[in-house]
């Protein structure tokens, strides 16, 4: 078969499809979003009848696949790093629960933050969680992992994570794709108690879990994905986890590296192959592309072994993404003399786009703010975070999703007064209702702005869970009506809305305002495809 | 045979449908090849660039190492000045002159070209004017990889076919435009290569 040319992301959708996914789950963000976005949008899924659907958080998605694992089939739920973090509570607890068809947790870090607020590394996570963890090295490596990654799943009863960085994510090779599977049977646990992580239950399950540490490290040694390349010059042994073994190929034009070298993509730690290396060579130089997880556990607390250089020992810069010439310095080999970038050459952050509604809401709620002063405005993760930057200056804080509802709460209640939430609505059904409910419950003095553009704008434009329902979900949780108010913000409507908003910051208690006009993206793609099928239809009626 | 060109531009100006004609002519050829995109935040109108890299044999980095892109092909002109660390000493600089203003302390376009011109080798061109000669401005992109073909290693024809394969779905019209626009900015190059 001819190889395609898909992303990393791509390649794992691919993949899934053909390896006998039932369903996937994901909130949007930024590098994983195409994976769920390539599924939904592929023809070969809908035949198949494949679930692919967006939900409300990365919780909730991690939920769903867990109960259709639950319920014998397999599934996939993909999120960036931070997400992660909204999806902790299943995750570490599923590595006890188990599985029962495959599934696999599919996880995007950030190395360099690119579009996110940190750059933890998720392999920690797999590590906590005793879960084993797959580390693709390229696109194909990205599309087989799946299938293998089920398999794994399957065979020990224990959910996988897979883990990827930006630069695969969005980047594009051939992939050659296996045959396609069936799905699985719908096939309830054989022991119905399984789930069920009552204390007496779960300190089995847990000691079940604790006991198959050592086969999940012998599937690790075994691995296909895990190889160790001997070298004659023994001086130093490399380890390269992931994306950092193309760095460090790509130092060799002829692929033929001096040193033995241990690639590592399948996890637990494969400890007979890092002995092996140890044993063999003066000392270790380990490459990895996020925090230094085995170089820290091959180093050790008081560091007193051979030689072991990487992040910690500043071989390898402590933060950010690796590169080529990265990965050249610490293996010795010079810098190269570069050209320099002429000092004329300005930045150029990107920007909120030309008519979008959150120009409009910034400019009223500045103006309104005016009279009290700065420093006040809680905001939150999304396109709206770029109100940060010049001219609007608008925003003071921006933390994890939904912390903008309650950060103004906590403010409140220190007495700053008035104190603003901006949020937009995806990130509101996402993570802020139940902040609502805390201000609500405590009759907390705080102003909510819900920006709402009908749509998750930063990642592309997905559908947002909140479409239609703002209004009736404040006035369910408690919200009074007169202290709901809904604007449209437009350079015209300045005076009206700057009106509304001055009446609420003065309002003791809790009141919602919601801006509400299209994302200006999404409003020109519904334009474009509009157009587009009505020349369609003249065509056709000629 | 080995190509890394580092694609330049600002978030929406499209530098990645460039870069996917280049991709489909060198799958054609039978070449390896990685490309890594920039997507999320900074498309908003940032600063964007794609590594794309063609090569007869396998390609490990999915990045181009620094000081070894054999080509710049920017369709901003600040923004092929921002990877000059990235070139090769005997590497490229193929740019549109056609600037784009979103920032406000956007530098002098004189001392912008000025810069561009210390450089061996470049091919500097007005795309959209070029494109709007032909018909339309939206083809200022393919003019711009017309202008980077002598330099890309791949056969003219190849690129020809991508078009095709591209712009084929929305009517002949539109492909015999952009082949018009391919040939245009090929013509420039050969005739204002320094």
């Amino acid at each position: 078969m001819q190889k395609q040319l898909l992303l990393g992301d791509e390649a794992i959708a691919q993949g899934a499809i053909d390896a006998g996914l039932s369903g996937i789950y994901a909130y949007p963000g930024t590098p994983s979003t195409e994976i769920t976005q390539y599924v939904i949008d592929s023809k070969e899924a809908k035949e198949k009848g494949i679930v692919a659907t967006w939900t409300a958080n990365e919780k909730t998605s991690a939920e769903a696949a867990l109960g259709m694992s639950y319920a014998g089939k397999r599934s996939m739920v993909c999120m960036k790093h931070v997400g992660l973090n909204v999806a902790a509570d299943v995750f570490i607890n599923s590595s006890i629960t188990g599985a029962n068809g495959g599934i696999i947790y599919v996880v995007a870090d950030d190395p360099s933050m690119h579009s996110s607020q940190n750059e933890q590394d998720s392999r920690f996570y797999g590590k906590f969680a005793m879960m084993p963890i797959l580390e693709p090295v390229d696109q194909q490596e990205a599309y087989d992992m799946v299938h293998y990654g089920f398999d794994l799943s399957e065979k020990f009863g224990i959910p996988v994570m897979l883990r990827i960085t930006t630069r695969l994510a969005h980047s594009r090779a051939g992939v050659a794709r296996k045959t396609s599977r069936g799905q699985n049977q719908l096939k309830l646990p054989e022991n119905l108690k399984q789930f069920i992580l009552l204390p007496a239950i779960a300190r089995k399950q847990y000691k079940d879990l604790l006991n198959n540490q050592p086969h999940f490290e012998a599937a690790a040694e075994n691995s296909p994905f895990n190889s160790y390349t001997d070298g004659k010059d023994k001086s130093m042994g490399i380890i390269a986890c992931g994306l950092a073994h193309n760095y460090l190929m790509e130092n060799y034009p002829d692929r033929n590296v001096p040193y033995p070298v241990l690639k590592v993509s399948q996890y637990p730690v494969p400890t007979k192959m890092v002995e092996k290396i140890y044993e063999e060579c003066d000392s270790v130089l380990v490459l990895e592309e996020g925090y230094p997880l085995l170089e820290e556990l091959l180093r050790g607390l008081l560091n007193k072994g051979k030689k072991v250089k990487g992040r910690l020992d500043g071989t390898v810069p402590r933060d950010g993404e690796l590169n080529p010439v990265i990965v050249g310095a610490a293996l010795g080999f010079d810098i190269p003399e570069l050209r320099e970038i002429p000092s004329l050459v300005a930045n150029r952050p990107p920007s909120l786009c030309k008519g979008c509604s959150h120009i409009d809401s910034y400019y009223g709620l500045n103006e309104a703010l005016e009279k009290y002063g700065k420093g006040r405005v809680f905001a939150d993760i999304g396109c709206y975070t770029l109100g940060a930057l010049a001219p609007y200056d608008a925003i003071n804080t921006c933390v994890d999703m939904g912390a903008s509802i309650t950060m103004a709460k906590g403010a409140a209640d220190a007495g700053l007064q008035p104190a603003v939430a901006v949020i937009g609505d995806s990130t509101f059904t996402h993570s802020g209702i139940t902040g609502l409910l805390d201000a609500i419950n405590d009759k907390s003095n705080i102003t909510v702005m819900i920006l709402d553009n009908a749509t998750t704008g930063m990642t592309g434009g997905q559908p947002s869970s909140a479409f239609g329902k703002i209004e009736d979900i404040c006035k369910g949780l408690g919200v009074e009506e007169d202290h709901i108010r809904v604007i449209k913000p437009l350079a015209k409507n300045h005076e009206e809305n700057l009106k509304v908003i001055a009446e609420e910051l003065e309002y003791q208690g809790v009141s919602v305002i919601i801006p509400r006009r299209e994302c200006i993206q999404t409003l020109n793609k519904r334009m474009r495809e509009k157009f587009k099928a009505k020349a369609k239809a003249e065509q056709a009626g000629k | 045979m080995k190509k890394d060109i580092i694609l330049a531009g600002v978030g929406g100006q499209g530098i990645l449908s460039i870069a996917a004609i280049i991709g489909y002519a060198a799958v054609e050829t039978g070449l390896y090849l990685k490309q890594a995109e920039v997507h999320g935040m900074s498309q908003r109108g940032g600063d964007v660039q794609s590594n794309l890299r063609l090569s007869d044999k396998p390609v490990a980095s999915d990045l181009i190492p620094h000081g070894k892109a054999d080509m710049i092909l920017s369709v901003e002109p600040m923004e092929s000045l921002r990877y000059l660390p990235f070139l090769s000493p005997e590497g490229w600089l193929v740019t549109n002159t056609k600037p784009f203003i979103n920032i406000p302390n956007y530098p002098d376009e004189a001392a912008i070209m000025a810069e561009i011109k210390k450089l061996p080798r470049h091919v500097a061109l007005d795309a959209e004017t070029i494109a709007k000669d032909l018909g339309t401005v939206k083809a200022a992109n393919i003019v711009m990889l017309g202008a980077a073909s002598p330099f890309l290693g791949l056969e003219y024809g190849k690129l020809k076919d991508a078009i095709e394969f591209f712009f084929g779905r929305k009517g002949a019209d539109l492909v015999e435009l952009n082949l018009k626009a391919l040939e245009a900015g090929r013509k420039f190059a050969e005739e204002n290569k320094n």
